[in-house]
């Protein structure tokens, strides 16, 4: 393939960003607006033009012609910083069935979310300023799943969080925000410090950085074109096996560096106990949300682990770990959206909980067990979470719109205000619920049916969590746009401009028809084509039975007002506030930030570097202004006193010179 | 030898104790000339007896000079704006330059 397009699909965000940023104060709202969308919309038609060449043209680059395997080709790898020739920092893109999917699942929403923003983001102040942070974003994000060697795509991830950061804080004048965009930032940061750790121990022993070389062969007879190989992956561990010190701390050292590079990932990806930045997050406009902290930046992680996957493979250890953090997140996430009032929190809990969902599907996924079906599942429910959770945070979006307030209880009956906005929100909450033939089926019951063959723990826990699922989605779209209707006023809501519909009923299409995409033929683990098929004889019948058990028991309590949800929410007082204060996580945090860090590191610090080291400092001013204070005398301003002095003291000179010559 | 030396030393103290107890800035300055100059006879002795080959003691003392004289000059122009100023070129009125 040549170079041009794929290099255009970095080069236009950035240019985008830097026209909007430079020069957007001297545009019109509308022309900056539709300048980005249109530069976006450029984007993503090259990115599907790339995807599609990649999945469905059948060149050698990209495919296996005997076994139909799909391969990772390098398009284009440039040396960006070399420092020796050990050492040599690149940049460039690498095409493979994960990163193509991402493409074409970032340059989607992006577009959809710019598009939308015009509607949104209507006479706001600083409208050109967020086009060219979105742009600005885009770019971060496509650099990052494009990312040949492990520090192209550290950098982009730290691009991503700090474009995160200035959406979050886009309403830079209100304090929640500011104070929500640093959480965020610095949640993330200390998350990296792990992810920069694992990078560094990896790299320190094998001495490499691209991630074909840790997890791929070069394909015979190429250069650029590279086949997963597990061989690679169990080289990389022979380096650590046969090094001097292959333990640390009753674990080995790989299993130290793949677990710190997933605290990078649980870091983006809001895993506990690093989940406590996300719902704060939701301070950002409602579009960003649904872009960043829910289609796209927060599946970094499970990114991430997928680039790496061959090697996790190597380490099953590391790989339970994953799945351990992903189903304790996933049942914690779902259990508090339950009792959440604000609508964009109860979407950022059920994020978390459906990216843990991909975490474990990751976490399961092993080759043996259907070649690896836990991993196309989780890649499959990547896709089809990023389109349907984008199109609840779009619909959240003209709900807030319409009535001015984040909470559903200043909501109620809007089904008859809002039909487009009720449609394409009830789509997006049958999709996650996963009720056939909606897309979130599809993915969901892949990934139990992967739990169920690792497990039969996982399976029910799973399943009981996708239960919750259900329940909280409906809980919130009754209550919505059921209920009961309070006053509106005489601004009766009503459905939101074209420009922000679009993106709703484009985004719901995909969710009800994403699950027939044949999945396992494009994305897997090793590039084998896998066909996927239904367990319709028990996992299926078993996640859609708790689906609707979960939208039933919802219905039963929200569908119209009455007093069954507070009698439940006493009778089990204790749960319910418990999950309604989140755990305390924040309040732990806090705790710890404050009560620990601060009064009992912070402070005897201070105390030191103000009283030692400023006191030692302080000491050698107040003993030279003493000492000059003392012989200040001597200036007498009488020269012959000089003139006397002078003498003496040349005399006494010589003489002791003379003395030690002689 | 001798016979240079002892009058240039002679000359050398008569000038400190010149500078040291006159107080007009004019006699001063002539009591300075004064330790210049054996200064500079010392360097011509040294060079004639020490080291007759050389020329470096004759060509310090001409540099000497030179720079004395325009030393002087200088001294004398602040020694008048100083009058002008201070109508008086007593230094024990002028201590001023204190701390």
């Amino acid at each position: 393939m040549a170079v041009t397009l794929p290099l255009l699909i970095l080069v236009l965000p950035l240019t985008m960003f830097l026209v909007l940023g430079l020069l957007g104060n001297r545009m019109s709202h509308r022309f900056a607006g539709v300048l980005g969308t249109l530069g976006m919309g450029a984007t993503a038609t090259m990115a599907y033009i790339v995807a599609f060449t990649y999945f469905f043209s059948g060149s050698p680059d990209f495919i296996d012609a005997q076994t139909g395997d799909r391969l990772q080709a390098i398009i284009f790898n440039v040396d960006w910083l070399h420092f020796y020739k050990d050492l040599t920092i690149r940049l460039g893109f690498l095409l493979d069935p994960i990163s193509a999917l991402l493409l074409v699942v970032i340059t989607t929403i992006s577009f959809m979310v710019h598009l939308y923003s015009n509607g949104y983001m209507e006479g706001e102040k600083g409208f050109q300023r967020y086009f060219a942070f979105l742009s600005l974003f885009s770019f971060s994000m496509l650099g990052l799943v494009v990312a040949t060697n492990i520090f192209q795509m550290y950098i982009f991830w730290e691009l991503v969080g700090a474009s995160s950061y200035l959406l979050i804080g886009f309403y830079y004048t209100k304090p929640s925000a500011v104070s929500a965009s640093k959480k965020a930032f610095i949640v993330t940061r200390f998350a990296d410090l792990g992810f920069l750790i694992g990078i560094l121990i990896l790299s320190f022993y094998t001495g490499q950085f691209t991630f074909t070389d840790f997890t791929s062969a070069l394909v015979d007879g190429t250069t650029n074109v590279y086949k997963v190989s597990e061989a690679s992956a169990e080289a990389v561990r022979n380096i650590f096996q046969t090094s001097a010190a292959p333990m640390f701390m009753g674990a080995s050292v790989l299993t130290w560096a793949l677990v710190l590079i997933f605290m990078g990932g649980m870091g983006k990806s809001a895993m506990m106990p690093l989940h406590i930045w996300l719902p704060d997050a939701m301070e950002g406009p409602t579009p960003v949300s649904a872009l960043i902290h829910a289609a796209t930046m927060v599946v970094a992680g499970v990114y991430l682990v997928a680039r790496l996957f061959p090697l996790y493979l190597m380490e099953v250890s590391a790989l339970e770990i994953v799945t351990i953090v992903g189903a304790v997140t996933a049942f914690y996430a779902a259990m508090v959206a339950c009792t959440q009032v604000d609508l964009k929190r109860v979407l950022a809990f059920s994020t978390i909980s459906q990216i843990a969902f991909m975490m474990v599907a990751l976490g399961v996924a092993r080759p043996y067990i259907h070649e690896g079906m836990g991993y196309m599942a989780g890649m499959f429910h990547l896709f089809t979470h990023a389109m349907f959770k984008a199109l609840l945070f779009l619909g959240a979006g003209a709900l807030i719109h319409a009535v001015h307030s984040n909470d559903y209880t200043a909501m109620g009956g809007l089904r008859k205000y809002m039909p487009i906005t009720h449609i394409t929100f009830l789509i997006g909450c049958l999709a996650i619920a996963g009720i056939w033939p909606f897309s979130g089926f599809f993915s969901k019951d892949e990934i139990l049916s992967a739990c169920f063959e690792q497990h039969v723990f996982w399976g029910i826990w799973m399943t009981m969590v996708a239960g919750l699922t259900a329940f909280y989605m409906f809980r919130l779209y009754y209550r919505i746009f059921w209920w009961n209707e309070p006053d509106y006023g005489h601004h009766k809501p009503h459905d939101a401009p074209w420009t922000m519909s679009v993106p709703l009923i484009f985004l719901a299409l995909v969710s009800v028809c994403a699950g027939w995409i044949p999945f396992g033929k494009l994305v897997t683990w090793n590039g084998e084509p896998y066909h996927i098929h239904i367990d319709w004889g028990f996992v299926a019948p078993l996640s859609l039975g708790v689906a609707i058990i979960g939208i039933l028991l919802a219905t039963v309590m929200y569908r119209k007002e009455n007093a069954l949800p507070d009698k439940v929410a006493n009778s089990v007082h204790w749960l319910w506030n418990c999950c309604y204060h989140r755990f305390y996580w924040d309040e732990l945090y806090m705790f710890i930030t404050h009560k620990i860090i601060f009064q009992g590191v912070c402070k005897p610090i201070a105390w030191f570097d103000r009283h030692v080291i400023d006191g030692a400092m302080n000491g050698m001013a107040f003993v030279t202004n003493k000492l000059s204070y003392a012989i200040r005398g001597f200036q007498s301003g009488s020269v012959q006193m000089y003139v006397w002095w002078y003498l003496i003291g040349a005399l006494l000179l010589g003489g002791i010179l003379t003395v030690c010559i002689l | 030898m001798l016979y240079y030396l002892i009058p240039s030393l002679i000359m050398f103290c008569c000038g400190v104790y010149g500078f040291i107890t006159r107080r007009n800035m004019i006699a001063m300055l002539i009591s300075l000339e004064l330790m210049l100059n054996a200064v500079d006879i010392n360097f011509v002795v040294f060079n004639r007896y020490l080291h007759p080959e050389a020329m470096e003691g004759m060509m310090f003392t001409l540099f000497a000079i030179a720079i004395a004289a325009a030393e002087t000059a200088l001294a004398i122009a602040i020694i008048i704006n100083l009058f002008r100023v201070a109508k008086d070129i007593d230094v024990k009125d002028l201590n001023k330059l204190k701390f």
